[in-house]
């Protein structure tokens, strides 16, 4: 076995508020670093799946002669040789491991393989015959509920009403608007990939890229009819999650693979197949009213928004609670009604993605907004100030804010920057770079801003914990650290966090990172923007435990102080499913941006010129990688706005590939000035407020709005593109 | 067939090659150089950018076969011993690495345009790394990486 995870040690010191090098950066520009896909192991053999072509069909007969018969596969498996429950699922376990008699989207898996070269694989997968009954595809979010019902309970995943006021009060002022978002993909570079690796005991190791190791785990057990404890999963390297990695992919099939044949299997995705492997951010359709007085001041908004969560569930249900109940945005409004959908369709199925939820809603708010500026005749900036939410506001689900909210200061952060230079003469700064489409003809100019909010950590109820391990001894004369989690690290740094809470709670410099595994307790997912909240506070709560046991001391001779401990973030309570009432949310984020773009009319081109951005993040345990979080969710949020969309036809992906789903390259990223807000949370470790999501919600509308005011153009769906700026 | 490359300096050879493997998947599979990643296996991302006779290409676009007789530098080649190279060196200070997956592949591109372009403006800086994907940084700091690199050679 090669490339086990290395235990990180980081020759450089730091606490918290200061920005130390990641543990794994030297290892990382190296090209040293293992991730998921880097794994070998003697004797591996190679996985690879089988998937329908067909978004809806019917299986009437599945052959694996001729496939058995090519030299070099191990194995062929089916639903048949799932020895547990062929069901998975986040929420509700209604994913099949290995379809059964129907597939519900196109590449849904159905068969695996398992051979000496990937390429075997791939040519044995082609001689599976498989006949279907092709059935017409439910792909309308709006009407799917009322289609042909694709599960049990019918194509309903769950509806959110939320009734705060009067639901029938009435304005001076009234915009109304209907609101598009198209699908979007994570899009992480590092390619789903594990290995898996049986042992003569019947269990077996995954060493496997993910962001739950916990939650896999336990599905994985269940699929496989193992106990828990026969199922042991190892963090890999991973290149990327954004959500894309809180389902399932390949985790279970390599198992299976391995387990059947008695040889440790890798499954590797090329990128065609990473578009159907993962869940992607649900496409959502969404009506809004906002009512106003002469003021601007908002009197009630009323919506109902329709979310497409594809064939299964997956985290649906905590999306539509997400949009529903952050769905007016960070303003005050007294009278609220809400209604939100998310169904069932034979679309790709969508779950998890940075924002989750508040991403969709947030365009549709904010370009309501603006709507509203523009018929009162006030800036776009003053009308969101004029009803900017504050500490001590009430959501539209009646909790009170209770931490600071300092919506109307980042907007007039984000208002008070410089603004850039006017329009370029070099065409590199122009629409259409160097394909040299303009020297600035029909080039114009405009300026938009938004903000957001996003709830941190996991919500209605949840018993959301982390688990952590500090253990210290002598090395070399000195006391030196060793921390442990299964919390997972995707690239977001935590692993750097970490140390800095041992260095700053111990004062102990020397701090050993150990691979993250399920040796030790749950960590709770890398999601909600909560590992440096829930993880930090294990660990920092761990490091109290150890603390008192040093007692001052700094020779413990032979002693090993070990501490494990769980944290837990302050409770929250569901949320009443009929008026959508309840302290759903442990704490809220906000952020807002200013973008300036130069839209050729005439080509439909945009260039995104600034993108600004003011964020409050409580404390900033290290500004580095808080700036760089900030920064790469504001992309995400570009990409969003002028780029990104898996376009789908009959339930049918029509670009699964890096040339046809287009993500920003760093031509088409400005420069972004960023400023952040330490404005702490009593409620948190450090005052610390959830960074990873909130610039991804408010960087869309803004780059929009930016558009809409270069061009005058309405601009109701994202992405916007070419053909909406030029009308052909 | 067999397939004998310099890789890094060193004569490496790889059999039982299959005619339709990649550059990329020998280097990988083959000769234990996980460093030139696989994003996207189609020359979209960059990740794989490695040095083929002293120009950047994107390694899964090259077949195994074409690196015959030919010399290879990758990711793994920029370092001497411990001392990394000043791009890799200001990549890991400037915070320009996250996940990391695209950092091989950026690295050397980058190590190549410094070499060319001593001292890139940032229109410069972007034209040369417009080939190489990141999904996580927004690709600020991978420009104050280059900057601060160009400022150290």
């Amino acid at each position: 076995m090669t490339l086990t995870p290395a235990e990180l040690t980081s020759a450089v010191s730091g606490g918290i508020g200061t920005s130390p090098q990641r543990p794994d950066g030297n290892l990382k520009v190296r090209g040293e670093f293992a991730y998921a896909s880097d794994l070998w192991h003697e004797d591996m053999i190679w996985g690879s799946t089988l998937r329908s072509p067909h978004p809806y069909a019917r299986i009437t007969s599945i052959d694996l002669t001729e496939a058995l018969q090519v030299p070099g596969v191990y194995a062929v498996l089916t639903h048949e040789d799932v020895p547990g429950r062929n069901l998975y699922g986040l929420e509700h376990k209604d994913q099949p491991v290995l379809a059964v008699d129907v597939v519900r989207y196109q590449g849904e898996p159905i068969a695996l393989v398992g051979a000496d070269h990937p390429e075997t694989a791939l040519r044995a997968m082609k001689k599976i015959v498989v006949t279907y009954d092709v059935l017409e595809p439910v792909v309308d979010m709006e009407t799917a509920a009322d289609d042909t019902p694709l599960h049990p309970g019918g194509n309903l995943v769950r509806h959110v009403p939320i009734r705060r006021g009067s639901q029938d009060v009435t304005a001076e002022v009234v915009v109304t608007g209907r609101y598009e978002v198209g699908m979007q993909d994570q899009a992480f570079l590092g390619p789903e990939s594990g290995l898996a690796v049986p042992a003569t005991d019947g269990s077996v190791d995954l060493y496997i890229a993910t962001q739950w190791l916990h939650v896999d785990r336990d599905q994985i057990a269940a699929a496989l009819g193992l106990p828990q404890e026969q199922v042991r999963l190892t963090l890999s390297g991973v290149g990327g999650a954004f959500g894309g990695r809180e389902d399932l992919s390949m985790q279970v099939h390599a198992c299976l693979l391995a387990l059947h044949t008695g040889k440790p299997v890798k499954m590797v995705y090329n990128r065609e197949e990473s578009f159907y492997g993962h869940v992607h951010r649900h496409p959502a359709v969404l009506y809004y009213e906002h009512g106003a007085d002469h003021t601007g001041k908002l009197v009630y908004v009323r919506t109902r928004m329709y979310l497409d969560g594809g064939a299964y569930a997956s985290s649906t249900p905590a999306v539509v609670a997400n949009a529903a109940t952050l769905g007016v945005g960070p303003y005050e409004v007294d009278n609220v009604t809400v209604d939100a959908y998310g169904v069932y369709t034979n679309n790709p199925p969508c779950g998890a993605m940075r924002g989750f939820g508040a991403v969709q809603a947030g365009f549709a708010y904010e370009s309501q907004m603006d709507k509203l500026a523009e018929a009162l005749g006030m800036s776009p900036v003053d009308v969101r100030v004029r009803n900017a939410m504050t500490e001590g506001s009430v959501m539209p689900t009646g909790q009170v804010v209770d931490s600071a909210a300092p919506v109307a200061q980042l907007l007039k952060l984000v208002q008070d920057k410089p603004l850039p230079a006017g329009t370029s003469t070099d065409i590199r700064e122009l629409p259409g770079g160097v394909s040299n489409t303009t020297h600035g003809e029909g080039v114009v100019r405009g300026v938009g801003y938004a903000v957001g909010i996003k709830n941190i950590c996991f919500s209605e109820g949840y018993d959301d914990y982390s688990t952590a391990r500090v253990r210290v001894s002598m090395v070399n004369g000195e006391l030196a650290a060793a921390v442990h989690t299964a919390a997972c690290e995707v690239g977001q740094g935590l692993v750097t966090i970490m140390q800095q809470i041992v260095r700053t709670e111990l004062g102990i410099e020397r701090v050993t990172v150990l691979p993250m595994d399920t040796t030790i307790g749950n960590g709770g997912s890398t999601s909600a923007s909560r590992q440096t909240y829930v993880t930090g506070g294990a660990v920092k709560a761990a490091c109290a435990l150890v603390k008192d046991r040093l007692a001052g001391r700094t020779d413990i001779g032979d002693e090993v102080i070990d501490e494990v401990t769980e944290w837990r973030h302050r409770a929250t309570e569901p949320i009443d499913p009929e008026t959508g009432q309840g302290n759903a949310h442990v704490q809220y984020g906000f952020a807002a941006h200013r973008a300036v773009v130069d839209v050729d009319v005439d080509l439909g081109l945009v260039r995104v010129v600034s993108l600004d951005c003011a964020q409050d993040v409580g404390r900033a345990l290290n500004p580095q990688a808080v700036v760089g979080q900030i920064q790469g969710g504001s992309a995400q949020g570009l990409g969003l706005a002028v780029m990104e969309e898996i376009q789908t036809s009959g339930g049918k992906v029509r670009n699964p590939s890096f040339t046809d789903y287009l993500i920003p390259t760093v031509l088409d990223m400005p420069p972004m000035s960023i400023d952040v807000l330490e404005l702490a949370d009593p409620h948190a470790p450090y005052g610390i407020r959830g960074v990873g999501e909130p610039p991804t919600i408010s960087s869309t509308p803004a780059i929009v709005a930016a558009i809409r005011a270069a061009t005058g153009l309405a601009l109701t769906r994202v992405p916007v593109r070419p053909e909406h700026l030029t009308g052909t | 067939m067999r397939v004998n490359v310099t890789v890094n300096g060193e004569q490496r050879q790889a059999d039982d090659v299959w005619e339709g493997e990649s550059l990329l998947f020998v280097l990988r599979e083959r000769l234990g150089l996980p460093g030139s990643k696989n994003a996207c296996e189609q020359g979209e991302c960059g990740s794989c950018t490695v040095y083929l006779d002293d120009v950047p290409v994107c390694a899964c676009l090259v077949a195994a076969g074409q690196a015959q007789d030919r010399e290879v530098r990758t990711v793994e080649g920029l370092a001497s011993g411990d001392q990394l190279d000043p791009v890799q060196e200001a990549f890991v200070e400037a915070g320009a690495v996250q996940c990391g997956f695209c950092t091989p592949g950026l690295v050397v591109q980058a190590h190549d345009l410094l070499d060319r372009v001593p001292n890139p403006s940032d229109p410069e800086i972007r034209e040369a790394l417009a080939g190489n994907l990141c999904r996580c940084t927004g690709y600020e700091k991978i420009l104050d990486a280059v900057r601060l690199a160009a400022s150290r050679r």
